[in-house]
């Protein structure tokens, strides 16, 4: 590709720091999470390259660490835990967030500014004090260190993701639809599930995506809320930095990374293989 | 129409109100029936009322107060869905994540129906609108006017008795709206249904309909045919909202039955048809349709009534020539005389002698 004849020199300067600049910002995000992943393979026990394996002579190499988590009940107890947990509190974030933003997005609602700001709060104020509220609170109706107790807590952290994005997606919304449907009989159930829920669909799926992953690499309101039982991934690489250092936790943080990958692709496709099926992206 | 047959017809509506802020009413006593097959149209500038009447029919709105029947039945506390009312949206409202096919059987699947009625349904009413090819697109895939005929067969396809239409051809271009009108009540009568259209646009309103509602300000202007509409306004805003209009000014010197002597504020003295004006000395806006005006003298009628009149402008428009003059102080008064080799082509500048029959000049109100 060859630069625009009229480029002057500062032009073609300024062409070439801007790649290197956008290079560098790529770099800076993402050389943290690569370079875990050659060193999970480390043999030794260290966080840091070894002669052997800059030499890139086999037996620097090997899979001790993953054999190690994989061998280890309480990381399998953990991976079991954060699925669970996860998994569940999407289900009720996600749930509750579509229904708060639909009813926001009608025209009767009364005081939607201020339901919204309290529905967006655990958003915004810090996690410490949200964790150490929930604990309190928790704790005195009996549900603190139980899956529920963890449950809920995630699933309050999750909504906002989904009332926004939901919220978001019904701007765009053509109420008209929905008269249309009630017109040609389709009673306030039918309506919903037939002609609203498909439409907005995509924005659930990205807001319970969000949901998900708040849920998945939480650990403060863990740290507080969950007991031995409850311990989440998070939770068991925490006490895995303080207690042993060992390359385990870069082979288990390797494995989330294309977890998280695998998730994030299978979830767009649907996505957008969704949008186009709907008619609402060209094709 | 008397206080009995009033609530025969098939949708009446019976002192119907509307307020949506609680103060200001949208719609103030509304009177109106519909008789069973008929195509009627409620015409009106925007805010007049007009999409409110048809939105509380369709039950997306309540009424204030009054009472809106369907077949003798009372609707009011009957929501949207259990109404059976067929309805074509202004935007269309197809369903963009479904099929041509899919939008169809909607309101069949909603109703029970089995697979196999559905499609025979489906197909009878996509052949209707000439659609047949269409049944495995997307919305998306069509044209405008192709999703307007997808609207209609979707509103006719469940087969209901009364169909609502809200300014359906507003967003189609004029020749494919012409078709449309066309083909809108063609089907209408062919199947029998009972219509009512809404629509701002007063040449859609004619020739579409047996009856037209004019509405001003929340109520019901004239509701009369089209011919009737258009030849005898019965006020100002109906002569002036209703095809084009020559308006003078005046005063009125005397009533004899259905004849009147208004005084133009020129000063002429011209006669005219009392309409709703009631007393001498009383302020009217006289009102004469720009065809009903002559110029040539061998064309006038007996007992035409003669003024004189100043040519400022001749437009040939091809099948007729639109001259402005100034008639006794109005600069906008236009004659529409047909292309006739025998018609005179004037120029500005040109003082004539313009006539027209005291029957077609109608002293209306004043506002």
């Amino acid at each position: 590709m060859s630069l625009p004849a009229y480029y002057t020199t500062k032009d073609k300067v300024w062409h070439y720091a801007f790649r290197v600049i956008c290079f560098a910002i790529f770099f800076f995000l993402l050389a943290p999470i690569l370079i875990m992943i050659p060193l999970s393979f480390n043999a030794q026990p260290y966080f840091t390259f070894t002669r052997e394996m800059l030499t890139l002579n086999p037996e620097g190499y090997s899979l001790r660490w993953y054999q190690d988590f994989l061998g280890d009940d309480g990381w399998m107890r953990s991976i079991r835990n954060s699925f669970l947990i996860g998994i569940a509190a999407t289900i009720l974030s996600t749930t509750l967030g579509t229904l708060a933003a639909l009813g926001l997005s009608r025209a009767e609602m009364p005081a939607k500014g201020l339901i919204m700001g309290i529905l967006i709060s655990p958003m915004i104020v810090p996690l410490i004090i949200s964790a150490a509220g929930m604990f309190f609170f928790f704790s005195q109706i009996n549900i603190a260190q139980t899956f529920l107790g963890v449950v809920i807590a995630h699933a309050a952290l999750g909504t906002p993701f989904v009332v926004i994005t939901v919220t978001a997606t019904l701007v765009g919304f053509d109420q008209s639809l929905t008269r249309a449907a009630a017109n040609l009989g389709a009673s306030p159930t039918t309506n919903f599930f037939k002609i609203t829920m498909p439409l907005i669909l995509p924005g659930v799926i990205s807001g319970a995506l969000f949901a998900f992953i708040t849920s998945f690499d939480e650990i403060v309101v863990v740290l507080f809320v969950a007991g031995v039982e409850q311990r989440t991934i998070p939770r068991e690489m925490w006490s895995g930095i303080r207690e042993d250092i060992s390359p385990t936790i870069l082979a288990v943080a390797t494995i989330l990374v294309l977890i998280s990958i695998a998730l994030l692709t299978v979830v767009e496709l649907l996505r957008r293989r969704g949008e186009r099926l709907r008619g609402l992206s060209p094709q | 129409m008397s206080a009995s047959d009033k609530r025969d017809g098939f949708v009446v509506f019976d002192k119907v109100q509307k307020s949506y802020d609680g103060e200001t009413l949208v719609v103030k006593d509304l009177n109106l029936s519909v008789a069973k097959g008929e195509f009627l149209t409620m015409l009106g500038p925007s805010g007049s009322g007009k999409t409110t009447c048809l939105m509380m029919l369709a039950g997306f709105e309540t009424a204030t107060n009054g009472e809106i029947l369907l077949d003798g039945k009372p609707i009011n506390s009957v929501p949207p869905h259990k109404r059976g009312i067929g309805m074509v949206f202004q935007n269309y409202a197809l369903f963009p994540h479904m099929s041509v096919g899919e939008n169809l059987s909607f309101p069949l699947e909603v109703r029970g129906m089995a697979k196999s009625d559905r499609e025979v349904k489906i197909k009878r009413a996509l052949d209707m609108v000439q659609m047949g090819n269409f049944i495995n697109r997307r919305p998306a895939q069509l044209s405008g006017g192709q999703q307007q005929r997808i609207a209609l067969a979707r509103a006719l396809v469940f087969e209901p008795e009364l169909v609502l239409m809200d300014e359906p051809l507003g967003a189609l271009d004029k020749q494919l709206r012409e078709h449309m009108q066309f083909e809108i009540t063609r089907l209408a009568h062919e199947l029998g249904i009972t219509t009512v259209y809404v629509t701002h646009d007063q040449t859609e309103a004619l020739t579409m309909s047996d009856n037209v509602a004019v509405f001003d300000d929340g109520r019901i202007q004239q509701l009369d045919p089209p011919d009737k509409l258009y030849e005898e306004p019965r006020n100002s805003f109906v002569a002036q909202f209703i095809g084009e209009n020559n308006t003078l000014d005046g005063v009125v010197k005397e009533i004899t039955g259905d004849e009147c002597v208004v005084q133009l504020d020129s000063g002429d003295l011209i006669d005219a048809q009392p309409v709703n004006v009631s007393k001498v000395g009383e302020r009217t806006r006289v009102s004469i349709r720009p065809e009903r005006v002559e110029a040539n003298k061998e064309r006038l009628k007996e007992g035409a009534h003669t003024i004189k009149a100043q040519v400022l402008e001749f437009i040939y428009m091809g099948d007729v020539f639109r001259t402005r003059l100034k008639v006794a102080g109005n600069e906008n008064f236009i004659m529409k005389t047909r292309n006739a080799p025998d018609q005179v082509r004037h120029k500005p500048g040109d003082m004539i002698e313009i006539g027209w029959l005291p029957k077609d000049c109608r002293a209306l109100d004043h506002d």
